[in-house]
């Protein structure tokens, strides 16, 4: 056997969600990472924010490149569609994939290799063209499959496992898909799931280009003294400017949000995004002040968490194309093929 | 003595790129088409915006030869820079018409071919203060000249000039005007040629019109819905035609909804993976490109294969290789797609003729994309993808339905089909898929670009990665009995010597094999129209001692392909090869068969 399924068994007591699945429908194969890889915590959390959002298990179809982060997607959602591309290219199939039926909910997960150094390009241009996804960077600042090279997301003057020193700049993908127009921009760490899931919950949720950065440890060759991508290192440096709550409109918020000031924030689809303040002059709709805020902060040696920019009236790529609501793969012979009287008229005019 | 001939000549227009001369060139044959005689036009084009040579050769044959001849019977010599390279170009008892506004040294000349000569410059600095005026309107006085010179019907040009400003009318009046400015100068001072253009009725119902046009029209009629290309000559006019047949036939007129999605991707490798990404999920996508283009696809080109998601690729060949001779065309991208990307692969080439094919194989395409799950490709050039070529009318059968090949259907899945995206029901290589979103239960599955099982799940198992090896080429095998099938043009007599030709040297091969005839030498000639290679192909180089394969590339790739996939004894295809980046003429292909035939042949023959 050269996969894993997961055993059928379920636990009876698990509970269905609106739709009628349990947690256990949002799960995929066994993992084969390393135990206690950030990834597992991403899954983890996109298996919960899925079931919470009542999403339609088939509906959503998940895309990724190669690399660690982009195994996941066959560890969670196993009743997706699932498309393991080439090395950096998940943007573009995925903006494929898009066109062709904008009806499905699209999942791209990449990692730092995969998204900040062979797929920036397309990281970037998916970005700008507003594609409606949910792109997530499972960020480890380090090549894991390939035994621990530094990424182009590893901080100038960390240390690798071996003890070499990063000389190059960072790549910080978050500025990146600020400057690039994303409407939709947050960063994350895998081991704070309540900050994680109700953000790819919004994220999912959200109309056009939703990024999120999450740092995800690597177990295996990121995770030691010197290094700005373990666990320890980010837990100490964690800035997080709010935490957030997602309203679909007939969820109660359950968050409690009596410490600190709140904001709210209604998109399009009528999802309300609750945000509790913890930096107090924190607004993320004002996408200037944000870039402003994070290179302040990252010049204080702190990783800035949170729901970073919103653009509660994002429109996205089929928007700007005029595309029509059916999806284009649903359309048939007649919709599509003009005909032969349309010929006539075409021969004719070529004459 | 000077040539005569009627409705039998070459002419070629030497002009300055940027100059404006492009539409009065295209006034000109349109006018001879109009006046029902058979044309054949081709820009000859630099890589360059302004300012340098550019030529523009035409072709009339009231016999209906629509590729290039060879040789120049009338040179228009417009540009200095290239003069002595002109005037050398044209035939013996030939012509030449220049501007004589300055005088030319007599060493400028040659004494065996007519020269005419027209002020134009100085028509036009009498007629126009405006310096663009008189750039543009010279081009319209020389095309006046041109008309009495050959005698085509005023009247078949004051059409033409209303109707190409039909959008701005301000216009007409000042283009007629100049266009008689030229008429009655040459009435005046100069005599008619040889050359003579006559009223036929030879043209009949046929259209003229570019191959990436054609092809354009084609993908419409195919139903492609995403178009990701990205700018590379010669294939850019083949998107744009895409994007305007579009706005034009694909706009929902209630609702003002595109049924189409173009994006113009950032560079060839996203416009592929945009591609394969709306393949995977059901419509039918394609991107046009060139031999640069397909290098940098190549991975994705891979993955479609092994993954099995439709694709179409238009491959609009220039000169290669690298960046080679961009504005030039040639055949040289045969092997790099038919064996494109790393590992085992093979892909389906489409290998249209005219713009007539592109049309019918641009639509074709997306079919078989859809019932072989993989990347189709459609291989043009540049001459034909962008020269206007007179070719038979577009033909649709209103009862023709798009043909999605093998999806498994929610229903299919409910009724208890069993689903493994890789498993070959049906002993055709050809598996079934499901679209993203069909089931909430069934028919979901992970693709990947690495090994996996029949239930699409990875797997390194030696004997699972060669089973699906061998499942895709009984996929490839069932190609050959989908894609167009060879047409054979048989001899007049029997013969042992046969010639394979493919793409847009069939024109001047039709030529060449006439004039090979005329000769006393007989050839069958099979034109092959797609790659894999259907039996029949092997059945004729079995039937004939001799093949001759006429390619537009250096190395003979198709040849190459032929010896691979048939093993095909390589002695018996002899090659003859043009590759100089200006299309093949019927005189090239007429000479080397002729010499080739000859004695050396004949006593190799005899052995």
């Amino acid at each position: 056997m050269t996969y894993i399924a997961k055993p059928k068994f379920a636990h009876p007591s698990l509970q269905p969600n609106a739709v009628g699945y349990t947690r256990r429908d949002y799960e995929g194969r066994v993992s084969t990472l390393c135990a206690g890889c950030g990834h597992d915590s991403i899954s983890a959390a996109i298996v919960q924010a899925c079931f919470e959002l009542d999403l339609e298990p088939h509906r959503l179809a998940k895309l990724s490149g190669i690399g660690c982060s982009s195994k996941t997607p066959d560890y969670f959602l196993g009743a997706s569609h699932g498309f393991n591309t080439v090395h950096g290219r998940m943007p573009s199939v995925l903006t494929g994939a898009n066109l062709a039926n904008r009806s499905l909910v699209y999942l791209g997960v990449s990692g730092d290799g995969d998204s900040a150094s062979i797929g920036l390009g397309q990281f970037a241009h998916s970005i700008r063209r507003g594609v409606n996804m949910t792109y997530i960077v499972e960020n480890n600042g380090v090549y894991g499959l390939t035994k621990g090279q530094f990424s182009a997301t590893s901080d100038k003057g960390s240390k690798s496992k071996k003890g070499v020193v990063n000389h190059d700049s960072a790549i910080d993908m978050v500025s990146l898909a600020l400057q690039l127009g994303a409407t939709f921009v947050a960063r994350s760490f895998s081991g704070d799931k309540a900050q994680l899931v109700p953000l790819i919950k919004a994220a999912l949720r959200h109309k056009g280009a939703a990024f999120i950065d999450t740092i995800s440890p690597c177990i295996a060759f990121n995770n030691h003294a010197g290094s700005t991508k373990s666990f320890d290192w980010v837990r100490e440096h964690n800035e997080a400017v709010n935490r957030l709550d997602v309203m679909i409109g007939r969820s109660p918020i359950t968050a409690d949000y009596s410490e600190g000031s709140t904001v709210q924030v209604e998109q399009h689809d009528g999802t309300v995004l609750t945000l509790r303040k913890l930096a107090a002059d924190y607004d993320p709709t004002d996408r200037i002040r944000a870039m402003g805020f994070l290179q302040e902060r990252a010049a204080a040696g702190e990783v800035v968490t949170g729901l970073l920019y919103v653009d509660p009236e994002a429109e996205d790529l089929h928007d700007a194309l005029g595309t029509t609501r059916t999806p284009l793969n649903e359309l048939n012979t007649a919709d599509l093929t003009p005909g032969s009287a349309a010929l006539s008229d075409i021969n004719a005019s070529l004459r | 003595m000077p040539i005569t001939a009627v409705n039998d000549f070459v002419v070629k227009f030497a002009n300055v790129n940027g100059s404006g001369s492009a539409s009065a060139n295209g006034l000109f044959v349109k006018s001879i088409l109009r006046s029902g005689v058979p044309v054949a036009a081709r820009n000859i084009f630099p890589s360059n915006i302004q300012g340098l040579p550019t030529w523009y050769e035409v072709r009339v044959s009231g016999e209906g030869w629509m590729g290039r001849r060879g040789g120049v019977d009338l040179m228009v010599a417009m540009n200095p820079q290239t003069w002595d390279k002109d005037v050398a170009e044209i035939e013996p008892g030939g012509y030449l018409f220049y501007d004589s506004t300055r005088p030319m040294p007599a060493d400028k000349f040659r004494s065996d071919i007519t020269v005419i000569g027209a002020p134009l410059q100085r028509i036009c600095n009498t007629a126009y203060s405006d310096p663009r005026q008189r750039q543009l309107f010279k081009n319209i006085i020389y095309i006046g000249v041109l008309a009495y010179l050959l005698g085509i019907e005023n009247t078949v040009i004051e059409t033409l000039l209303a109707e190409q400003f039909a959008t701005k009318p301000k216009l007409i009046p000042a283009n007629i005007e100049a266009f008689h400015m030229g008429v009655t100068y040459a009435r005046e001072n100069l005599k008619p040629l040889g050359l003579q253009v006559k009223t036929a009725d030879a043209v009949g119902d046929r259209i003229f019109i570019e191959g990436n046009d054609a092809a354009g029209l084609g993908a419409v009629y195919g139903g492609a819905t995403v178009c990701a290309w990205y700018p590379i000559t010669p294939s850019t006019s083949l998107a744009e035609s895409f994007t305007n047949w579009c706005q034009k036939l694909r706009v929902d007129k209630e609702t003002g909804e595109s049924k189409f999605a173009i994006v113009q991707a950032e560079d060839e490798i996203a416009s592929i993976g945009m591609v394969v990404g709306a393949g995977w999920n059901g419509a039918r996508a394609f991107t046009c490109t060139s031999g640069p283009g397909i290098s940098l696809m190549q991975e994705f080109i891979g993955l479609s294969y092994f993954a099995e998601i439709p694709a179409v690729i238009f491959d609009v060949q220039r000169g290669g290789p690298s960046t080679g001779m961009p504005t030039r065309t040639q055949q040289s991208d045969i092997l790099s797609a038919a064996y494109a990307s790393h590992g085992d692969t093979k892909h389906v080439l489409l290998l249209p003729r005219d713009p007539g094919e592109c049309f019918e194989f641009g639509a074709m395409a997306f079919d078989l994309a859809d019932r072989l799950q993989t990347t189709i490709f459609v291989m043009l050039d540049l001459d034909m993808g962008m020269n206007e070529w007179l070719t038979e009318p577009f033909k649709w059968d209103d009862a023709k339905q798009l043909d999605r090949g093998k999806i498994m259907t929610a229903e299919m899945l409910d009724a208890g089909r069993d689903f493994g995206r890789y498993l070959d029901v049906d002993g055709d290589g050809v598996p079934f898929r499901t679209y993203p979103g069909t089931h909430p239960s069934k028919g979901a599955y992970f693709t990947r670009g690495t090994s996996r099982d029949r239930y699409a799940r990875y797997s390194e198992e030696g004997a699972v990665y060669v089973d699906n090896m061998e499942r895709l080429l009984r996929k490839f095998e069932t190609a050959k009995s989908l894609v167009p099938q060879p047409i054979e043009a048989k001899a007049g007599k029997p013969t042992r010597f046969g010639v394979i030709h493919y793409g847009s040297t069939g024109p001047a091969m039709d030529e060449a094999m006439a004039a090979l005839e005329a000769q006393g030498l007989y050839v069958d000639a099979l034109r092959i129209r797609a790659f894999p290679f259907p039996g029949e192909v092997f059945d004729f180089i079995e039937r004939h001692d001799l093949v001759f394969v006429i390619e537009q590339n250096r190395d003979a790739q198709l040849r190459t392909l032929l010896m691979a996939e048939g093993g095909v004894d390589p002695a018996r295809l002899v090659k003859i090869l043009h590759y100089e980046g200006a299309p093949i003429t019927a005189r090239f292909i007429t000479k080397e068969i002729t010499a080739l035939m000859g004695a050396p042949v004949q006593s190799e023959m005899a052995k």
